[in-house]
């Protein structure tokens, strides 16, 4: 790897949304300040283990940590390489840790931080390289789950829409919110302890569609959903729900996943006739 | 190098892409699906937009109403062949993914709820709250996964169309993870990679907005249309250039200047309308382009105001109230409090024209397909003429369900009956690919930064291409990006490891928006005239004798493009006036 050049202090001339390049109109800009960075750096290609690297870098003050990456990246160290894109925490790409915390570093905002910065890769998933983690695990629990619509009932297109109440969409329409960041995965201290474990986002997505009203297919779900592996693996600690930038609240999908679970449960073993349906 | 052989290999799993792979899974169960992205399904720009998306669906609308909007919004630039189809496939395409589960807003009845648009004159624009666009990538990517045949190539950045016999017949791609090279013999490709709002310095669009995609296709002999018609969209936070939607505007929110005045009826989208009483087709629900261009107005008469992030307007949202930006605004709420610090149920938020949406792109006709036989492209990458001279908002998310299905069928279509591929030939192709990536490892005589290039190359389209123009700046764009493309052939790559190399994705990313930002400058130097988004201060008038017509820009190597022209399809609206103002019914 070309040696980088840590503490590096660039040109203060950073727009918060593309790198080094200063949009017209702002003269003299809002306030800027130095961000000091302390970033993981790991490359497969060259190194044995993962190690620090101190950056420092002028950033305005209402940016976000994702602004200061993006300088060090534009202006100090080309080989630093972590994922992003939309700058508004919706696409869920720069999931990682600031300061021990799982944050988005586009909604990490520098007026919260004093001192260095730590940055770190996502916790609890492999490096790929530098802040960028192999999300595999993630995305095959994601397709484990079914989280599509499985309609109770099939109807042509030409048939119209299915009615949905906007009481019945506020039923799941909060767990639908999930930008699949994975900050919950990074929360967790069960998926921490036991990686089989199907985990928050997954989990509250299969919630999101039993709830939806258009749907049949939670019996399909619970194959995964309802096991050792599933729900009954969460010891509601809470730490998702607390990490979650959209809000989705994945300990309370889980809580009532369990509920549902009991209930069936009840219904197949001590109602007489209960078929669990 | 690995080859990978499949039937329909597909370049970008956003909207469009994903569509498109649904379509061919659901139709063909049998056919092998390659569905290649630089990122991860969900971090598609898809995902960004926000306020909804447009199909004909209450009784007191009707086809012929959304098609006129279309075309004129367009300033009949649109084929309309293409309207047609586009607007009378949009409320299947909506409804289906209501099927699949979006969730759409409801009325009290169950029935699937519209909002106003700007440019619209009926209420037909579908939403889920302030993040339709991402609630749309969603359900596409999650209903995706209970196709078995839809195999995805995550974080894979497509490099090159490989052609043979005339056809298109595949690509090379890097697996980002390995750094290793891999092509994909396929019977056809569609291209579905998003457009390139990344050349400006200022825009809604994300890092990965590259035009990738477009400019694999302009490489390939496929020529570029229209590309000089770039969408300023009115209303982007001033420090980020994140989008607040044009529903702020639909549901009530009004803009004003430094002295409080509404601006817009002093650029014929007047008489102003009762605050808080939004009317369709005028005032604040004019077209982004004729709004984008009254702030540019405001800015040379002094009226707007000064903000530590530069001059703005103010969009004045506070009397909709908390609770109904809560429930239909939730995103625009938060975003700019914490990007900005402003509350907008109690403050006005300042904002400025944005760079948001290319109109033009891969030429397609209404069936996706492009000239290159093989070749089919669809959403902001393509221009299938759908939006003209100027999209209309809420037209764009439709626009990908239309044509990504469009690009499946016509693929099936295509694949029919073909001849082996000659896999040497493609080889052949696949080594020029690896030539390429090799010289940037080995190149010893760098001596141009890429981070400088950007730099150079997104402040000469904002300062050349921006919402008014001129021959001088325009003379002056074109050959900027003329000398930044030939200093390009020197730029250094740093890093020269295998594993995960952002800095060899954004070198390849700046070669990529360098190519469309040729097409953009040579297209809108060409264009003497101002029709929609391509506003010149030299000639101010639409030209309807001379520029009736597409732009097609075809690549030259490293000579200077050939400019030529297509006709656009007239069916049954004449060239007229675009008539936003209140008075006109």
């Amino acid at each position: 790897m070309p040696p980088a050049q840590p503490g590096t202090v660039s040109a203060a001339d950073a727009a918060p949304h593309g790198g080094a390049v200063a949009s017209p109109g702002r003269p003299g800009g809002s306030k800027e300040r130095t961000v000091q960075l302390e970033v993981l750096r790991y490359n497969p290609d060259t190194d044995t283990e993962a190690s620090f690297q101190r950056y420092a870098v002028v950033c305005p003050e209402e940016g976000v940590v994702l602004d200061a990456l993006n300088e060090v990246k534009a202006s100090v160290d080309p080989t630093l390489n972590y994922r992003w894109s939309c700058h508004m925490a919706v696409c869920g790409s720069c999931g990682m840790m600031i300061n021990g915390e799982p944050k988005l570093a586009c909604h990490a905002f520098l007026r919260d931080y004093a001192g260095v910065i730590r940055v770190e890769p996502l916790a609890h998933f492999p490096i790929e390289r530098d802040l960028v983690t192999a999300p595999d695990d993630f995305m095959e629990k994601l397709k484990r789950v079914k989280p599509y619509l499985i309609p109770k009932e099939s109807k042509p297109i030409d048939a119209g829409e299915y009615k949905q109440t906007p009481a019945q969409l506020m039923k799941f329409r909060q767990y639908s919110m999930c930008i699949n960041c994975m900050l919950c995965y990074a929360a967790c201290p069960e998926y921490g302890l036991t990686p089989r474990f199907i985990g928050p986002a997954a989990l509250t997505l299969a919630h999101r569609y039993n709830q939806d009203s258009r749907d049949g297919g939670r019996k399909q779900r619970q194959e995964v959903a309802a096991t050792h592996e599933g729900v009954w693996e969460c010891t509601f600690v809470g730490a998702c729900s607390e990490v979650c930038p959209a809000h989705v609240d994945p300990a309370s999908a889980l809580q009532q996943m369990k509920i549902a679970s009991s209930v069936d449960w009840i219904v197949e073993h001590l109602i007489p006739g209960g078929n669990g349906s | 190098m690995e080859t990978i052989t499949t039937d329909v290999a597909i370049i970008g799993a956003g909207g469009a892409g994903l569509r498109a792979a649904i379509a061919l899974a659901e139709t063909d169960p049998a056919l092998r699906i390659a569905l290649i992205s630089k990122v991860y399904p969900m971090r598609s720009h898809t995902c960004a937009a926000e306020g909804g998306a447009a199909g004909v669906i209450k009784p007191d609308d009707s086809f012929d109403f959304h098609f006129h909007d279309t075309v004129g919004g367009g300033d009949w630039l649109s084929d309309q062949d293409c309207v047609e189809y586009f607007v009378n496939e949009a409320p299947k395409e909506l409804l289906q993914l209501e099927h699949w589960g979006c969730p759409w807003n409801r009325e009290a009845d169950g029935s699937v709820a519209v909002r106003p648009f700007g440019g619209m004159k009926k209420q037909r624009t579908w939403f889920a709250a302030d993040k339709s666009g991402f609630h749309i990538l969603h359900t596409l990517f999650q209903t995706s996964l209970q196709f078995p045949s839809i195999v995805r190539y995550d974080e894979y950045f497509a490099l090159d169309l490989l052609v043979d016999d005339g056809r298109c017949q595949g690509l090379t791609a890097m697996e980002m993870r390995s750094g290793q090279l891999r092509q994909f013999h396929a019977k056809a490709v569609i291209i579905a990679g998003g457009g390139a709002g990344r050349m400006f310095p200022f825009s809604t669009n994300g890092a990965i907005k590259t035009g990738d995609g477009m400019a694999m296709a302009y490489r390939a002999g496929a020529p570029l249309k229209d590309m000089e018609f770039i969408q300023y969209h009115p209303t982007g936070l001033p420090n980020t250039g994140s989008l607040l939607t044009e529903a702020c505007r639909g549901e009530g929110g009004i803009l004003v200047n430094k002295h409080g005045r509404r601006y817009l009826q002093d650029y014929g989208m007047g008489p102003e309308t009762p605050v808080g009483q939004p009317q369709l087709k005028t005032m604040e629900l004019g077209p982004r382009d004729r709004l984008s261009q009254a702030y540019w107005h405001e800015l040379q008469k002094g009226n707007t105001v000064s903000t530590q992030w530069g001059e703005c307007v103010l969009l004045d949202m506070r009397h909709l109230g908390a609770k109904k930006i809560n429930e239909r605004l939730p995103l625009v709420h938060e975003l700019a409090e914490s990007y900005l610090g402003v509350d907008i149920v109690k403050d006005p938020v300042p904002i400025r024209p944005v760079v948001h949406y290319m109109m033009g792109g891969i030429s397609t006709n209404t069936r996706a397909a492009t000239p290159l036989p093989g070749l089919f492209a669809a959403g902001e990458c393509a221009c299938v003429s759908l939006n003209g001279a100027n999209r209309l908002g809420s037209n764009s998310l439709v626009e990908l369900l239309v044509f990504g299905r469009s690009a499946a069928l016509s693929a099936i279509e295509h694949i029919q009956g073909l001849p082996a591929a000659n896999a040497a030939a493609l080889n052949v192709g696949a080594e020029a690919t690896q030539a390429r990536i090799r010289e940037l490892f080995s190149r010893s005589d760098g001596s141009e930064s890429m981070s400088g290039l950007r730099k150079e190359m997104t402040d000469t389209m904002e300062k050349n291409v921006g919402i008014y123009r001129t021959e001088e700046g325009l003379k002056e764009g074109v050959a900027k990006i003329h000398e930044l493309r030939e200093r390009y052939r020197r730029v250094i790559l740093t890093d020269r490891t295998n594993v995960f190399n952002t800095d060899l994705f954004q070198v390849l990313e700046l070669g990529s928006m360098l190519d469309c930002a040729e097409a953009v400058t040579v297209g809108a130097l060409a264009r003497k005239e101002s029709r929609g988004a391509h506003q010149r201060l030299d000639y101010p008038d639409r030209d309807d004798t001379n520029y009736l017509r597409h732009t097609m820009v075809y690549r030259q190597g490293a000579e200077p493009p050939r400019v030529d022209y297509l006709d656009v399809v007239i069916t049954r609206s004449p060239p007229g006036v675009r008539d936003y103002s209140g008075d006109h019914k």
